[in-house]
């Protein structure tokens, strides 16, 4: 390559012919741009149809339910009296009596309104204990007007203590951190700093690692097994070769919640699994399948399968089998040609069913739930529970965030050192 | 296996309600209940009666007793269904959150004829249950006396079930730490009281086998992968007469608690759901379930109609409240709820 290298001396009129040829270049590029326009905008209105429907049904909600992590209107509000008059409150101490003056009127209206519940909820997600205490106080205010309300908001510990105010002064700003921090197991300290919640409150960072290690573990596992059997499926004759594909699809076409409920027959105590170790002695002891780290790894991996496996297998049907043998021809010993000939080929299908496999293993929630044990609930467990049990939408939106935020980085990264085009995923 | 069963219904109701949404009639109810042994008792005792007695035809959906589905149903605006039952601490959250009609008990019947928290602002009392002690005696040689005993791993080794649940554990955890029942909120509610009952909990961790669905304490017993379980009073009742198990309840510091019906805010036919439970909340109608499923009536004078085999099976039978026990306190779980469950959670994964 070297030898090619222009000399010192032939520099300059090679740079002039560049930039004539860059000139000419870029005029023929612009001109067929301008050509090609057309048909682009054509095709592009041929594909507006499905573009339409992806915005409206998954753009659109998508952002909507997002936006519920950084957007809670719900106590700005049901206190715009009180927001006004903590406008100028420094956040030390307790605020002035005119504050309480307007947050005894602003219950008042709620109760009218009947939002005083939903304004409890919203409190008490931001500090456990609120909610009764709210309640509380918005009964006590009924037939208590001016002074009368003053003194009965006094009389309520709850509305003197430190992290009250603080809290509702966070909670009337319409934009929050709150949901987002909590999501990675962070808070506000007293003194505007960001610090971690107390050990024993701390879990979504350890679901979030979690999650990750068992989309890892069965992606591992997927490419062990899917690999070989890829290689085999792609290297018999082509009838063996249809009825080991569809070996692998037939699972791939039974409904994921079928083949989980198959798992759990197999891995339970008293199961078919258990029965077999037994037999042939390889266990002593009926073990803990079900419910386990083991047993959630071994379905997802059977699950997952084909969809490392597939990508795997397209790539490699397109590798004639005599570069290996040329490989083997010109000196090189197998494992040389499997590696410096076979890998690099294949590696784009690997990647892609890698890929495929990790993301769609980020989001599982039937398999955990049936199978795993407690402390193999996924993320999405978690936030299917903040959505169904908890009704906190708020909560669930900021972890679905960030799984989303970590999802798009990882695919960003694979992207980068792949590059898309190279990934070929059927 | 029965909790993928009830998972599956609960997605074959959720496609149901879905598709149901199109027409519904002046005389059609519909009611959504957790299913199970819990709802065939309540078709025989109160939906097949009423539907008889008033034309009205009861459509039957089963869910897992999570409002998420309801609260979607509510702010889309198409809420096909009429009725739905939860649990107390379900009530007070979708009272809260604005999903639940607030009740007018005009139309109901006199609230003050309600045993003390089963009449709620959004939600009416269906019947009493208990969180007991079940053990199998032909396994176990000595027999537990009291709910507490779960905490003593000496005296009775192996593997007991637990609620993958907050609520109940710590509640005993505090009790068995030497907590008055009488105090137990109280504790409860200072972060030391929290430590102090997840300590204790800590003393048994190893031992612990968790359930989540209802009919899974009988199974563990029954495949004896645990030597003792908690459980809702009437599972066991149905194992013990239906299935002839020798399993035995233990009545000693149980917890009360209500099942509970409420309407969904934008229900299509409230007249008619409200019908239904004036119709339910008669005494002598309150006390017919009990003859189907061993839960007791929420109508303090609704005893005396109780079927004389049935009394003595009750939580609230006058046998069963003579030891210690706690009527579990829905203010304090809708307070702290969300909150101990994290804890909880965060704490099962450690």
């Amino acid at each position: 390559m070297s030898a090619l290298q222009p000399s010192e001396l032939d520099r300059p009129t090679l740079a002039r012919d560049r930039s004539a040829a860059d000139t000419d270049l870029k005029s023929v590029t612009a001109a067929l741009r301008r050509a090609e326009f057309g048909d682009r905008m054509r095709s592009l209105l041929l594909a507006a149809p499905l573009l339409v429907l992806l915005a409206l049904s998954f753009g659109i909600p998508i952002v909507l339910l997002l936006s519920r992590a950084v957007y809670d209107p719900t106590i700005a509000e049901a206190l715009p009296k009180t927001t006004a008059a903590l406008a100028g409150w420094n956040g030390q101490g307790l605020p002035g009596d005119d504050a309480f003056a307007a947050l005894a009127a602003d219950l008042k209206d709620n109760r009218a309104k009947g939002t005083a519940y939903e304004l409890a909820k919203s409190l008490n997600a931001r500090l456990p204990g609120a909610r009764s205490q709210v309640l509380k106080t918005v009964r006590k205010l009924e037939s208590a007007d001016g002074q009368a309300a003053l003194e009965a908001m006094k009389s309520v510990p709850f509305w003197s203590a430190p992290t009250t105010w603080p809290t509702i002064q966070s909670g009337t700003s319409t934009l929050t951190s709150f949901y987002l921090l909590s999501a990675l197991d962070l808070r506000w300290n007293a003194d505007g700093g960001i610090e971690r919640v107390p050990p024993e409150q701390a879990i979504f960072v350890q679901v979030f690692l979690r999650t990750f290690f068992v989309a890892a573990s069965v992606t591992l596992a997927t490419l062990i097994l899917g690999f070989p059997l890829a290689y085999v499926i792609a290297n018999v004759p082509k009838g063996l070769a249809a009825i080991l594909i569809v070996a692998v699809l037939l699972p791939f076409w039974t409904s994921i919640l079928v083949r989980t409920a198959a798992w759990t027959v197999l891995l339970q105590k008293f199961g078919l699994v258990n029965d077999f170790l037994l037999f042939i002695g390889i266990a002593s002891d009926r073990l803990d399948l079900m419910y386990s780290r083991v047993g959630l790894i071994v379905a997802m991996t059977h699950i997952q399968l084909p969809f490392t496996l597939l990508p795997i297998y397209s790539v490699m049907r397109t590798i004639p089998p005599s570069q290996l043998k040329a490989a083997y021809s010109l000196g090189a010993r197998p494992f040389t040609a499997f590696r410096r000939v076979y890998i690099p080929q294949v590696f784009p299908g690997v990647m892609a069913g890698c890929l495929l496999t990790f993301i769609l293993c980020l989001g599982y929630y039937i398999t955990p739930a049936l199978i795993g044990g407690a402390s193999d609930q996924l993320i999405s467990n978690f936030i299917a529970n903040y959505v169904n049990v908890e009704l906190n939408w708020e909560m669930a939106a900021a972890l679905s965030f960030i799984l989303l935020v970590f999802t798009l980085a990882l695919f960003g990264i694979f992207a980068r050192i792949l590059g898309l085009d190279r990934l070929k995923l059927m | 296996m029965t909790q993928i069963r009830t998972r599956l219904l609960a997605l074959a109701a959720a496609t149901a309600c879905m598709t149901i949404a199109g027409a519904a009639f002046a005389d059609e109810l519909s009611i959504m209940a957790s299913g199970g042994a819990w709802q065939d008792a309540q078709r025989k005792a109160w939906f097949e009666p009423f539907a008889k007695e008033t034309g009205a035809k009861i459509l039957e959906q089963e869910y897992l007793g999570d409002l998420g589905k309801v609260k979607a149903m509510v702010e889309t605006g198409n809420v096909p269904i009429d009725l739905v039952t939860v649990e107390t601490a379900t009530v007070l959250q979708g009272c809260d959150a604005g999903i639940l009609e607030r009740l007018d008990y005009a139309k109901i019947g006199p609230r003050d004829k309600f045993i003390e928290g089963s009449a709620l602002d959004c939600g009416v009392g269906l019947d009493a249950y208990g969180d007991i002690l079940a053990y199998d005696p032909t396994v176990l040689k000595e027999a537990p006396t009291s709910v507490l005993d779960l905490f003593d791993t000496t005296k009775f080794p192996g593997k007991r079930a637990m609620r993958k649940f907050p609520a109940q554990n710590l509640e005993w955890a505090l009790m068995a730490d030497g907590v008055a029942p009488a105090d137990v909120y109280k504790v409860l509610a200072t972060p030391e009281g929290v430590d102090r009952a997840f300590k204790k909990l800590d003393t048994i961790k190893k031992d612990i086998v968790w359930w989540d669905a209802g009919a899974q304490p009988a199974q563990l017993l029954a495949s004896q992968e645990v030597v003792m379980t908690t459980a809702w009073n009437g599972r066991i009742q149905n194992a013990i007469d239906s299935d002839k198990k020798p399993f035995k309840i233990v009545w000693n510091n149980q917890i009360l608690e209500y099942d509970m019906i409420a309407i969904p805010k934008g229900a299509r036919n409230p007249e008619l759901a409200y019908k239904y439970l004036a119709y339910i909340s008669q005494p002598e109608n309150n006390a017919k379930l009990a003859s189907f499923i061993t839960y007791g009536p929420v109508r303090t004078d609704a005893a005396s109609f109780v079927a004389a085999d049935a009394l003595p099976k009750l939580p609230n039978a006058p046998d069963h409240l003579a030891g210690a026990y706690l009527v579990a306190d829905t203010e304090f779980w809708g307070d702290y709820g969300e909150d101990l469950v994290k804890r909880f959670n965060a704490w099962l994964a450690q």
